[in-house]
């Protein structure tokens, strides 16, 4: 078993236990897409490309209200270090779906009744708290696609690791560590979009982690506004 | 009931006027649930088992054990895997066919609970480290879909593992054998209990029926553990919540918890 954490309080990473992994994303990455974004999180690295709106195929599923969301989180075969088998496991169909009702709150689809927002995640290689970092790089591919919205979605998890809550959860305390809870907030309506939790925590614990996670995710919402501006405000980009 | 969810959308109005006045539509305080039945061994072929009505939803499940190969990492584990299905004979928009998002997510999130309350210490059912251990197979069919199926799956699954008696299996050459006549309890550290908050408006309301599960903002399932702590949570619906909601939620679930798992300790 590895040492999740030092005497010093120094994480098997070399973070502090309120620090968060490196984070790097680009806006715009993909031709064909309506939108996109690319985001290295730690070691993971994930494409999220959106189309739409658009018509909706199989058209039963049409709403004559509004447009609808769908949501597809997959991981590459190759993104883990046993070959994952390519077909979606019940895992990804989950994560589908809660990053979905992550995003839902956020976009704002009424005024294209009978269409379909597709919004389509390949996690490329995966290191612990893919959910978060592929919501993250979805929410900016979905404003890319000027899909109107109230606010971005920034997601971060918090957890548990040697009696400790700490924030950013890395793929080795995922697997040792004691509890594991991904956070997807809207930090300018203050609301939290998705949250799960593996793991034992006493309800002072719970509290803490749900605060940490929500801190990581106004953190990580600084780092998703400047890739926004770096394609939009940018000189090349005009 | 299909056009009854239809109809209970077009409610939303009527049910959040009621909610502001403190009432639900079938008379319900906020935290109140509706009333849990647990009947256990209703399927002797199976080693465990419970029939589960909440309110109107009701729910069997069966707990099958057998000698299985544990899982490449959790070679020093015995395995535990949580099944449902939405019967097509259990709500009119059901159809026969593969697992929707919604059961796989119901499923997992059953699972969840039972896993991470760590309920069974898995480490006693390793026959031969990485090589063979005792599987356990919880299957949860759903017969009757009138809201909240994730408690009412929770609470069957765990009372069907609650009765269930573990059959005993010895190595010969290297392979398990059944021993007849042989069982032991199955080895219990602590009761999980999920509870399941809807958010209506500004309103959290305990164990939602599916008139107010088509008309909630958001969904809260917590699962809870016999010490008191939270050990495993999902979110769902199209909203969120504030972080006082779910702070909230949190203080609901260890409270209504409580009167379950007194109901869920008896069939021990």
């Amino acid at each position: 078993m590895t040492q999740l954490m030092n005497e010093n309080g120094i994480r098997c990473d070399g973070r502090r236990v309120d620090q968060l992994r490196n984070i790097s994303i680009k806006v715009g990455v993909l031709k064909n897409a309506d939108g996109s974004a690319y985001i290295e999180f730690g070691k993971n690295k994930i494409l999220a490309g959106v189309f739409g709106p658009r018509d909706v195929h199989p058209k039963h599923m049409a709403n004559q209200d509004s447009g609808i969301l769908r949501c597809r989180y997959h991981m590459s075969p190759f993104s883990v270090t046993e070959r994952k088998n390519p077909a979606p496991s019940r895992r990804e169909i989950e994560i589908s779906k809660v990053i979905k009702e992550a995003l839902l709150p956020a976009v704002i689809l009424k005024d294209f009744p009978r269409t379909v927002v597709d919004v389509f995640i390949e996690v490329l290689q995966a290191d612990g708290g893919t959910r978060c970092a592929a919501l993250d790089a979805a929410s900016l591919a979905l404003a890319d696609a000027g899909i109107p919205m109230r606010d971005l979605v920034s997601a971060c998890a918090a957890g548990k690791v040697a009696d400790q809550i700490v924030l950013d959860i890395n793929n080795e305390e995922d697997q040792e560590g004691q509890a594991d809870m991904p956070i997807a907030y809207m930090p300018n309506l203050g609301k939290i979009t998705l949250m799960q939790l593996d793991g034992i925590l006493t309800p002072a614990e719970y509290q803490k982690c749900v605060q940490t996670g929500i801190n990581g995710c106004k953190l990580v919402y600084e780092i998703q506004r400047k890739a926004l501006m770096d394609k939009y405000f940018t000189n090349e980009a005009q | 009931m299909a056009n009854s969810v239809i109809l209970a959308q077009l409610k939303r109005e009527q049910i959040l006027e009621l909610l502001k006045e403190g009432k639900r539509l079938d008379g319900r305080g906020f935290e109140d649930q509706r009333p849990l039945s647990i009947d256990v061994g209703v399927i002797p072929k199976a080693n465990g088992s419970a029939r589960v009505r909440l309110g109107d939803t009701e729910i069997v499940t069966g707990v099958k054990i057998q000698p299985d190969k544990p899982f490449p990492d959790l070679g020093d584990k015995g395995i535990l895997i949580c099944t449902a299905e939405i019967l097509p004979l259990a709500d009119p928009n059901t159809e026969p066919g593969p697992p929707s998002e919604e059961v796989i997510e119901l499923a997992r999130v059953v699972d969840r609970g039972i896993r991470e309350t760590e309920m069974l210490d898995l480490h006693q059912l390793v026959l031969i480290e990485n090589k063979s251990v005792i599987g356990i197979f919880i299957d949860s069919s759903i017969t009757d879909a009138n809201g909240n199926l994730f408690d009412a799956c929770s609470y069957a699954s765990v009372a069907a593992l609650l009765s269930c008696t573990v059959p005993k299996y010895e190595i010969k050459d290297e392979a398990p054998v059944l021993v007849e006549g042989v069982t032991s309890k199955p080895p219990v550290k602590t009761i999980p209990v999920s509870i399941t908050m809807a958010r209506i408006g500004d309103h959290i309301i305990v164990d939602p029926s599916s008139y107010e599960e088509a008309c909630m903002d958001a969904r809260l399932t917590i699962t809870t553990n016999t010490e008191g702590n939270i050990c495993a949570l999902q979110k769902g619906g199209i909203d969120g919540f504030t972080f006082e909601q779910v702070v909230r939620c949190s203080e609901i679930a260890l409270s209504v918890g409580t009167k379950i798992r007194k109901q869920l300790e008896k069939l021990m």
